[in-house]
């Protein structure tokens, strides 16, 4: 019944309003992952971030996409982590627990495990609108785990300007999606976590070349 | 099929002639790229296109004045939105360009009202006004008359220049022939979309010396003379059955309302230069964006109007 529900707020809420209210280009639709176990990795500066992801896969494979997303942000309300786990279908992650010893992580490797397509925001945070912050090694951590499936690098640009942190004004832009090649642990980390991350990253900022230029100041 | 009747002979002409179009259209994208693999690929994207943007305007135009001013609203949107993401714009106007979006519902609402005075003004000045308010309330000085020269830009090509389209709707039936006010719209429609396709395809076949080599390098004298003459050709010849246009003044606007077409065309890919993209989004696949399936249309719609007004309708 929830997957019903599920489904259907996706396909005719979500989606229409990714498409016409907002408004998206996708280039490189066909690195986009069809099947699990899969990470894909974004850049994060808004909340519809989280739409457009929503929006980008196919409606067949839309039942295994699950985001992983700050349990401090949206399980602050009863109503907002219902919302959050079974419509958006998202894995909360306790960020504030960081270093605490607690693996963080359990649910995302379970997801991974299941043949979920699991889409992270490495940045961590939705940071200054249309700037990218450092990576977490979170990725790293879970690549490692999964030497071999693939990590999807998409850069995601615009979505700071539609909804910026902090503003409650969503004022409609078209973004742009760019859907990288994917890469993984066993090929590009030396089995150095760091090296992973730069290399995801770099590899995101080089996706941002393809979308039109965007003169925001 | 009440309504099927009802449907003026002219149009049923017109629709199907349409229709019959996109059949042979999409026949060629099935054949072509077999007889040669790689140069008409993305000919069945374009076609596939074709049929949804064709459904739409039909479907609308069958539907009523209500329903054509609703779609046009919905393109004026889309276009804007084209024009806003790739335009320069300062991080506190967020909100000036939000209120743009505001002005495409009131601007349509006056076509809906039949107000046509207010219609003329609002947008070219008190739009323009409230802008400019706007923006001062920003308290941000520096780039302050690029913006608002582009945002107002943004304004009078996308929604009020468009809108002119939909106010056709609004022509008293008893001053147009049996085509009718939805005849007037297929009209404009048909000639601007004819008028670029004319010019590409003669500039296939006959162009030699590139216009402007700088904003559109496949815009050539001999595609924009054969492309005016026939859609000149094409105008005078069914302007009687879809507008109540005499000799004279039916030659007249053939004669201009290409040129204003081909004008809009690359003034549009002058402005997509400037912001250095080919295609205004890829919202429609083999075509581009909203933007650059309208460029033309944005030039015509006005033009062919204000003439339509000063030669035949009393409304006006």
């Amino acid at each position: 019944m929830i997957d019903l529900l599920r489904k259907a707020i996706q396909i005719f809420l979500a989606r229409p309003i990714a498409k016409f209210v907002i408004g998206m280009d996708v280039i490189g639709r066909d690195n986009l992952p069809t099947e699990g176990p899969v990470i894909v990795a974004a850049n994060h500066n808004s909340h519809i971030d989280t739409l457009i992801l929503l929006s980008l896969f196919s409606t067949k494979v839309l039942h295994n996409v699950r985001q992983v997303g700050a349990a401090d942000h949206f399980l602050k309300t009863r109503m907002m982590s219902w919302i959050s786990i079974n419509i958006i279908g998202m894995i909360p992650i306790h960020r504030k627990k960081a270093g605490q010893g607690e693996d963080l992580l359990a649910d995302s490797r379970a997801a991974l495990e299941a043949g979920r397509i699991l889409v992270v925001f490495p940045e961590g945070t939705r940071g200054e609108a249309e700037e990218m912050a450092g990576f977490k090694t979170g990725v790293a951590r879970l690549a490692k785990d999964f030497p071999d499936i693939p990590v999807v690098p998409i850069y995601i640009q615009g979505a700071g300007r539609v909804l910026p942190r902090g503003s409650k004004l969503l004022v409609p832009f078209n973004c742009t999606a760019v859907v990288g090649e994917p890469i993984n642990w066993a090929s590009h980390s030396d089995n150095d976590r760091h090296i992973f991350m730069e290399n995801l990253k770099v590899t995101i900022q080089e996706l941002s070349t393809e979308a039109s230029p965007l003169r925001w100041d | 099929m009440n309504w099927l009747t009802n449907i003026p002979f002219v149009l049923k002409l017109g629709y199907g002639g349409v229709f019959l179009l996109l059949v042979i259209g999409t026949i060629l994208s099935i054949i072509l790229p077999k007889v040669k693999p790689g140069k008409w690929d993305d000919l069945v994207p374009r076609m596939k296109s074709w049929w949804v943007m064709c459904g739409l305007v039909l479907a609308a135009l069958l539907s009523g004045w209500k329903a054509v001013v609703i779609l046009f609203a919905f393109i004026s949107y889309l276009a804007l939105k084209e024009y806003m993401t790739l335009a320069p714009t300062r991080k506190q106007d967020r909100g000036v360009v939000l209120f743009g979006y505001l002005l495409i519902p009131l601007t349509y609402a006056l076509v809906w009202i039949n107000n046509y005075m207010i219609f003329l003004i609002f947008i070219p000045v008190y739009a323009f006004f409230a802008m400019a308010i706007m923006m001062a309330l920003t308290k941000r000085t520096d780039g302050f008359l690029t913006t608002s020269g582009i945002v107002n830009f943004g304004l009078l090509t996308c929604v009020y220049n468009v809108a002119y389209a939909a106010f056709l709707m609004r022509t008293p039936a008893a001053e147009l022939p049996a085509a009718g006010p939805a005849g007037l719209v297929f009209f404009l429609i048909l000639v601007t979309q004819f008028n670029d396709m004319s010019q590409y395809m003669f500039g296939k076949v006959f162009g030699r010396r590139k216009i402007s080599p700088n904003i559109s390098p496949n815009k050539t004298w001999g595609g924009a003379i054969g492309g005016f003459v026939a859609t000149g050709i094409l105008f005078v010849w069914l302007a009687p059955y879809f507008t109540p246009l005499t000799f004279w003044p039916s030659v007249f606007i053939g004669a201009t309302l290409p040129i204003m077409g081909f004008f809009g065309d690359i003034t549009m890919s002058a402005i997509k230069r400037d912001l250095g993209v080919k295609d205004a989004s890829l919202l429609i696949p083999g075509h581009g964006g909203v933007l650059d399936r309208i460029d033309s249309l944005i030039f015509t719609a006005p033009w062919y109007f204000h003439m339509l007004a000063y030669f035949a309708l009393e409304r006006f």
